[in-house]
């Protein structure tokens, strides 16, 4: 029953550490806490969705039906990262640099980060989506065998087990953030979410290939296998926490690169002037 | 000059269906049963793209994945999911169910 724990472990830890640095990014914001839920909230119950429809979404498009749902929530939680990344922390880059300022333009809503929530959701709902089919298939043989009730039990504390395991890294994450003084820590959550982005997009092109509809650039750049496994702890943090892959197509790499580059321009050009000018 | 237009005409059309025949490319089916895939070993051509149906009939879910073929697929009880792997470079690429490891195993050798 390790086995059980050990997958929800790493289906969950991706979401996990989102969770985390997302409340250590909107530490000062007021009513955080029911925004994060909320957006974690609407995830679980969308995964719940999802899992139940899973044998219809298999089938459509020949096949291909849990692929283009996956490419559908990436390609949100992407757009969602970019415009946080780019437009919101260029605007409120300034408000930042003084805590009070923050938390004072929080306050009044205007600069209430949605597109964070969001992203918080559809993490959630992906992730979520796969460990509640194998906690539900899992449960449903285990029930289905001779030794019933026990083995069903013991797969779902193991499972619990699992959550646990990833939940509590994410609130290592969340621990380790807020020691940073409030003045770094807008940049520390900010170089994070980016690299969290260039993930996703990694992952979507991983999956469009998956899918069929790319056929360019294919092959692995590289092979890093041998030194750092993606399916090892390390690897399997530094997957979920920055989209380590240990060979990663040239589409993979491509999109990754070109996404943070996006990131570092669009937030330069997005600045206020008036920003620039001051300093 | 016709004759030549027809000629051309006949040789682009001769690129054309071998253009679709190469897309339409190979293909390769694996069966989940009793938490095992059937066959255990399946060969595809290496340098070219292939179609792979991972046809599950047991009454559980479970999650193709490979880190050597970097890819990853759920295939939910009883459905047929498509995934494209490669080009390879000729070798060996394991494979295996993450929802019941201890016996869904296999490999792809690309040759």
């Amino acid at each position: 029953m390790f086995a059980a724990a050990l997958i929800v472990f790493r289906e969950s830890l991706e979401a996990a550490l989102f969770v985390g640095i997302v409340a250590a990014a909107t530490r000062q914001l007021a009513g955080r806490g029911k925004w994060l839920a909320a957006g974690v909230g609407v995830g679980i119950l969308g995964a719940i969705g999802l899992a139940l429809m899973a044998e219809q979404v298999a089938t459509w498009f020949d096949g291909i039906g849990q692929d283009a749902v996956n490419i559908g929530i990436l390609s949100v939680a992407l757009v969602m990262l970019l415009w946080h990344c780019t437009w919101v922390s260029a605007h409120s880059k300034d408000m930042a640099c003084d805590a009070r300022h923050l938390g004072l333009s929080v306050q009044d809503g205007r600069r209430r980060p949605w597109a964070l929530f969001g992203a918080v959701a559809l993490a959630v709902l992906r992730e979520g989506a796969e460990t509640v089919l194998f906690v539900g298939g899992t449960v449903t043989s285990a029930s289905a065998s001779a030794s019933a009730s026990a083995t069903a039990g013991a797969v779902v504390l193991s499972c619990a087990v699992g959550l646990a395991l990833g939940a509590s890294v994410g609130a290592l994450i969340y621990a380790g953030l807020s020691r940073i003084p409030a003045r770094r820590l807008f940049s520390a959550t900010n170089v994070l979410i980016a690299l969290l982005a260039g993930s996703i997009a990694s992952q979507l092109a991983r999956a469009l290939t998956q899918a069929g509809f790319i056929e360019t650039w294919t092959r692995p750049v590289w092979d890093s296998s041998r030194w750092l496994a993606t399916d090892s702890l390390l690897g399997t943090l530094l997957h979920a926490l920055m989209g380590y892959d240990s060979r990663p197509s040239g589409l993979q790499l491509a999109s990754y690169l070109a996404v943070l580059i996006f990131i570092v321009v669009g937030t330069r050009l997005l600045r206020p002037p008036a920003v620039v000018a001051a300093r | 000059m016709p004759r030549l237009k027809l000629a051309s005409a006949f040789a682009l059309t001769l690129v054309l269906g071998a253009g679709a025949a190469r897309a339409a490319g190979a293909e390769a089916v694996l069966v989940i049963k009793s938490h095992r895939f059937e066959p255990a070993q399946i060969k595809v051509p290496a340098g070219q793209r292939v179609k792979l149906s991972v046809h599950n009939q047991d009454s559980t879910p479970e999650e193709f994945e490979s880190y050597s073929l970097d890819r990853e697929k759920l295939v939910p009880a009883g459905t047929k999911a498509t995934l494209f792997i490669g080009p390879l470079e000729p070798g060996t690429y394991k494979f295996y169910g993450e929802f019941h490891q201890g016996t869904a195993q296999g490999v792809v050798i690309a040759e």
